[in-house]
C-alpha cells in the first residue's frame, strides 16, 4: 500500500503543483474555479482515454507514439504559460490595481482563462494517464486492489495537499508582488517543461542530444529524491541534462522572458490608456 | 518559443511522412526483457560514445514504466509490449535504471569504450 501511495503521490504531485500555481497566477479574477475545474475535468477524462489506448498510443509511429504524445502535450502547455505570461506584463498591473480598488475579483473578459484551463488539462492528462495505467494494471492482475485503492486514494490525497500548501503559501504572498512571483513561477515551469520535451524527442530518436550529459550532479541530488522531484516540477532540475534540453531550456527563458519585456516596454510608453482607465 | 515549437514540429512532420532524418540512422539495438518484475538481464554491457537503442520489452501483463535519472529517461512500456528508448552517446560508466511503476526492479546498464 505505501509503495501504491508514493507511486501515485509522485504523480499527482506534479499536476498539483501546477494547476496550484495557475489557480494563483489567476488570483483575483472572476470565474478562475470554474475554468480550473473544466480543466481538471477535462484533464482527468483524457487521461483515462489515453490510459485505455494506452498500446495503441505506445505501439504507433514505431513505438514513439507517447514519446510524441508527451512532447506535444508539454511544448503545448509551454506556449500557453508563455502566453499567459505575456499577457499579464501587459495586463498585470492593471489587474493587481484593480483587485485593490474593488477589494474583490474582478471580471477580465480578457484574460485568458481559457489558456489557463488548456495548462491544467495538459499537466493533468500526462500525470493522469500514468496514475490510471499504473492503477488498472494493478487492479487487473488481481491482487491486493484493496490496498491497491488505499495506496491510490493516500497518494491522491497527499499530491492534492501538497498543492494545496503552495497555493496557500502564494496567496500570502502580497497582491503588489504576487504577480511578480508567480509570472517567474510560471516561466520557470514552461523552461522546464521544454526541456523534458527535449528529452522525449532525444528519447523517441527524432532529435539528436548534442551532448549528452552536458553535467551529472546526481551526487548532489538525484531526481528521484523528493526535493529533487519538487525542483524538477518547478524550475525543471535535472540530474544529467542533454545540450539539447539545455537549449530548449534556455531558449524558453529567451523567447517567453524577451516578449514579457518588449510588450512590458510597450506598456509603459502609454501613459495615456493608463489615466483614461483611472478617470473611469 | 517559435524555435522550439518548429523543431518539434519538424521532428513530429519527420516522424509522420516515415522520413527518418541522417542523425537518426538506425542504432545499435539492445534488448531488455522485463519478465516476472525484474530486468533481465540486470546488468548490461554497452559500447559507450554512440547513440544505442534500448528494445524495452515488457513480457508482463502489468504496465511498467522504464526509467532512469542517469539516463535521463523515463517511458512507460504498457504489457505485453517492446518499446524502443533511444540513449546516448554515452560516456563509459554505470547507468542505473528502474521501473517506476515496481521501484524495486532495477537494472544497470554499462556503457564501455569500444575496442580500438
Amino acid at each position: 500500500m505505501l509503495a501504491t501511495a508514493i507511486i501515485v503521490f509522485r504523480e499527482v504531485l506534479e499536476a498539483a503543483l501546477v494547476v496550484s500555481i495557475v489557480l494563483a497566477a489567476a488570483k483575483g479574477v472572476a470565474g478562475r474555479g470554474r475554468w480550473v475545474t473544466a480543466g481538471a475535468a477535462l484533464g482527468v477524462a483524457g487521461a483515462c482515454l489515453v490510459a485505455a489506448f494506452a498500446g495503441s498510443i505506445a505501439g504507433a509511429v514505431q513505438g514513439r507514439g507517447q514519446d510524441l504524445l508527451n512532447a506535444a502535450i508539454l511544448l503545448t502547455a509551454v506556449a500557453m504559460l508563455g502566453w499567459h505570461n505575456v499577457w499579464m506584463s501587459r495586463h498585470g498591473r492593471e489587474l493587481a490595481r484593480d483587485m485593490k480598488a474593488l477589494g474583490h475579483d474582478v471580471a477580465m473578459g480578457e484574460k485568458p482563462l481559457s489558456v489557463l484551463m488548456v495548462v491544467v488539462m495538459m499537466a493533468v492528462l500526462r500525470e493522469g494517464a500514468e496514475v490510471v495505467l499504473f492503477g488498472y494494471g494493478i487492479y487487473a492482475a488481481g491482487t491486493g486492489r484493496d490496498a491497491m485503492l488505499a495506496g491510490g486514494l493516500a497518494g491522491l490525497a497527499l499530491g492534492v495537499a501538497a498543492g494545496a500548501l503552495l497555493y496557500k503559501g502564494l496567496l500570502r504572498i502580497p497582491t503588489r508582488y504576487l504577480f511578480t512571483v508567480t509570472g517567474w513561477m510560471v516561466l520557470l515551469l514552461a523552461a522546464g517543461m521544454a526541456a523534458d520535451a527535449a528529452g522525449l524527442l532525444t528519447q523517441a530518436g527524432l532529435l539528436p542530444a548534442i551532448r549528452d550529459g552536458v553535467w551529472n550532479s546526481a551526487w548532489l541530488l538525484t531526481e528521484q529524491s523528493l526535493p529533487g522531484r519538487l525542483l524538477h516540477i518547478l524550475v525543471g532540475y535535472t540530474q544529467r541534462p542533454s545540450a539539447l534540453q539545455l537549449l530548449f531550456y534556455a531558449a524558453t527563458l529567451a523567447v517567453i522572458g524577451g516578449l514579457m519585456a518588449l510588450v512590458n516596454r510597450g506598456e509603459n510608453r502609454r501613459p495615456a490608456r493608463t489615466e483614461a482607465r483611472d478617470a473611469r | 518559443m517559435t524555435l522550439k515549437l518548429n523543431l518539434g514540429a519538424c521532428g513530429v512532420l519527420a516522424a509522420l511522412l516515415g522520413v527518418v532524418p541522417a542523425w537518426a540512422a538506425p542504432p545499435a539495438s539492445f534488448d531488455l526483457v522485463l519478465r516476472g518484475q525484474a530486468f533481465v538481464p540486470q546488468t548490461l554491457t554497452v559500447p559507450a560514445g554512440q547513440t544505442l537503442t534500448l528494445m524495452v520489452d515488457n513480457q508482463d501483463a502489468l504496465p511498467a514504466e522504464f526509467e532512469s535519472g542517469d539516463l535521463g529517461r523515463e517511458k512507460v512500456i504498457p504489457g505485453g509490449t517492446r518499446l524502443p528508448v533511444v540513449v546516448g552517446p554515452l560516456q563509459p560508466g554505470r547507468y542505473s535504471f528502474f521501473n517506476d511503476f515496481h521501484p524495486a526492479s532495477t537494472g544497470v546498464l554499462i556503457a564501455v569504450p569500444p575496442k580500438p
